[in-house]
């Protein structure tokens, strides 16, 4: 089976620190990956290269393609989304207007079937139907994020990447917002997670890199990751005192 | 002073005070959408109005050369970026925007003139041969240098203000045009005159503005500019491109410029450096604004408005260093009442 994501010697730097060095992943159709690590490792960076709002050094090859050249605006229109970890939202627009830009480059095709993602986010997300007129400034955190995840959706994407969707969530959102990425692999959209909540993580995923200090330290099908005393050692036993 | 003056100095602040607003707005767009303190904004009000005059004397209007020379200049650096990237295949595309849509509204033009056509046929050739230029210059003067700092993006607004009045005298002549008013009715009401001439700038202007806000609120392009100038990096990551939300920004303000410059026209000789002055009040209205508030702005254009007529009544020498006076308490006011900051690193 052919790779949908296939990065090859991705490399990061601002400035003369290389924070991404030489990493590569792939990432089948229809998959959730993973990728854990500790803060300051450079996942965030990474998920930031591949969708092309940090100049990189490599290869990104997305669904036979090679589009380290391309611009965001093109990524996202051959059905890049990223939902990156400060989710900036549009705050001073309502709810539906944030959903409506996520469908942005749908508009500019005059896709016809709009209307009925809309239907969809909102029999995922209730919670944004009531307050589709409020503000997206004054959500409360998981609002916020459900927010985040449903403009990502009105995307249409076929890679939607991740980064960090539990941060600062209570824990009753932190089951709901990874149902629903579950639920979305049924859907056929394939996902690439950025997590510091590796357990949580590793349950969803079925495969996982581990990123430490802007290098792959590990990978492996996650059921493998998680049995792995390394893993255990670093990411899941700190963990599983505090979320889990 | 009898009511009779102080209403029609009201009518005529008024009328100048709705053309302000608009170039407020449109300054205020700019700013939010690009950082881009848009000094030349008063160069398309000049281009607007002399384009105009130079439509109902008869004559080929050196806009359409103009227009033809910008393109070209894009169209080259279109062209190279496209090889350097080989994207051979925006070839076509660009030599059709660049080169021949200019090409066509040059022979339009220079067929069109010397028929006189229609008022509404002038205005219309008016804007489509001025409001391209908007994108362009977005394209040529300031894409490039984008993510640079707002004070980088100001001085290149300057050398553009300087380049664009120069192009002005070039393209127009030294001699300064007025149009022949769109209506020559007058109205009494009670003791004031009212001039058909005004009724028009104030009706246009609202019209103008109400369409603004509409395209705010209710299209996906007018969104897309709320969203980027809301939040740059969410916009990108949804799709809407800063090169096309900038371009978009920059028509928006030239189709501004240009229709502000097709209504003062008939009020005001205008020449080839006038606009510069014109668009300054609109710059004090949208400072008034803080650069960032439409209602603000506009309201501190009209302000302007009323400010200048009334100080020509009594000051008439001292007018303008009225008007740009008013500035400074509005600039102590409002460092006193917003917190400062700090402009984002990118």
């Amino acid at each position: 089976m052919s790779a949908l994501l296939e990065v090859r010697g991705l490399s990061v730097a601002y400035g003369k620190v290389e924070a991404v060095h030489q990493a590569a992943l792939r990432l089948e159709q229809g998959r959730i990956v993973t990728v854990i690590g500790p803060n300051g490792a450079g996942k965030t960076t990474l998920l930031a290269a591949l969708m092309g709002m940090l100049p990189a050094r490599g290869s990104i090859s997305y669904a036979g393609e090679e589009i380290m050249r391309f611009e965001p605006e093109q990524r996202v229109s051959r059905g890049l989304c990223l939902v990156p970890e400060r989710r900036e939202l549009f705050a001073a627009m309502t709810v539906e207007d944030n959903l409506v830009l996520g469908a942005f480059h749908r508009y500019r095709k005059r896709d016809q079937t709009i209307a009925a993602d809309f239907d969809e986010v909102y029999r995922l997300f209730p919670r944004l139907q009531e307050r589709r007129k409020q503000l997206a400034g004054t959500l409360s955190g998981g609002e916020r994020q459900m927010l985040a995840l449903g403009r990502a959706l009105m995307s249409r994407p076929r890679l939607l990447m991740l980064d960090e969707p539990s941060l600062g969530l209570a824990p009753l959102i932190v089951r709901d917002i990874f149902r629903v990425i579950a639920g979305l692999r049924e859907t056929g959209v394939s996902i690439l997670l950025v997590e510091q909540n590796a357990r949580a993580a590793l349950q969803v995923a079925d495969y996982g890199y581990v990123l430490e200090t802007g290098e792959i330290v590990v990978e492996g099908p996650s059921a493998n990751l998680a049995s792995d005393p390394r893993v255990i050692e670093s990411y899941l036993g700190l963990v599983s005192s505090g979320a889990g | 002073m009898n009511t009779e003056i102080a209403l029609f100095l009201i009518q005529d602040g008024l009328t100048n005070g709705a053309i302000y607003a608009l170039l407020a707005l449109a300054l205020v767009l700019v700013f939010a959408v690009t950082r881009v303190i848009f000094i030349p904004q008063g160069e398309f009000v000049a281009y607007g109005a002399l384009t105009l005059a130079g439509l109902q004397l008869g004559k080929l209007p050196g806009t359409a050369w103009l227009l033809l020379g910008v393109g070209l200049a894009v169209a080259v650096v279109e062209l190279a970026q496209a090889l350097r990237l080989g994207l051979a295949r925006r070839i076509p595309a660009i030599l059709f925007k660049f080169i021949i849509i200019p090409v066509a509204l040059l022979s339009l033009a220079w067929w069109a003139a010397p028929q006189k056509p229609a008022l509404t046929l002038q205005i219309l050739l008016t804007l489509v041969l001025v409001v391209p230029l908007g994108p362009m210059v977005y394209r040529l003067a300031y894409q490039p240098l984008a993510n640079a700092s707002v004070l980088v993006l100001l001085i290149i607004s300057v050398a553009v203000h300087f380049a664009m009045t120069g192009l002005g005298l070039v393209f127009f002549g030294a001699e300064g045009s007025r149009t022949p008013p769109f209506s020559d009715a007058q109205w009494k009401l009670g003791v004031l005159n009212i001039s058909g001439q005004s009724l028009w700038v104030m009706g246009a202007s609202l019209a103008l503005i109400v369409a603004l806000l509409l395209f705010f609120e209710h299209t996906i392009y007018g969104k897309a500019l709320r969203a980027t100038a809301i939040n740059r990096v969410g916009a990108r990551l949804v799709g809407v491109s800063p090169a096309m939300a900038g371009k978009l920004s920059f028509t928006l303000a030239a189709l501004i410029g240009a229709l502000s410059g097709i209504l003062v026209a008939p009020i005001t000789t205008i020449y080839y450096d006038s606009g510069f002055l014109v668009g300054l009040k609109g710059f004090v209205g949208a400072i008034v604004g803080g650069l960032m508030s439409y209602p603000i702005a506009a309201a501190g254009a009209l302000l302007v408005g009323l400010l200048e007529a009334y100080a020509s009544f009594w000051a008439s020498a001292y007018k303008e260093v009225i008007v740009f006076t008013l500035i400074i308490p509005v600039l102590i006011w409002r460092s006193f009442t917003t917190h400062h900051i700090e402009e984002e690193e990118e």
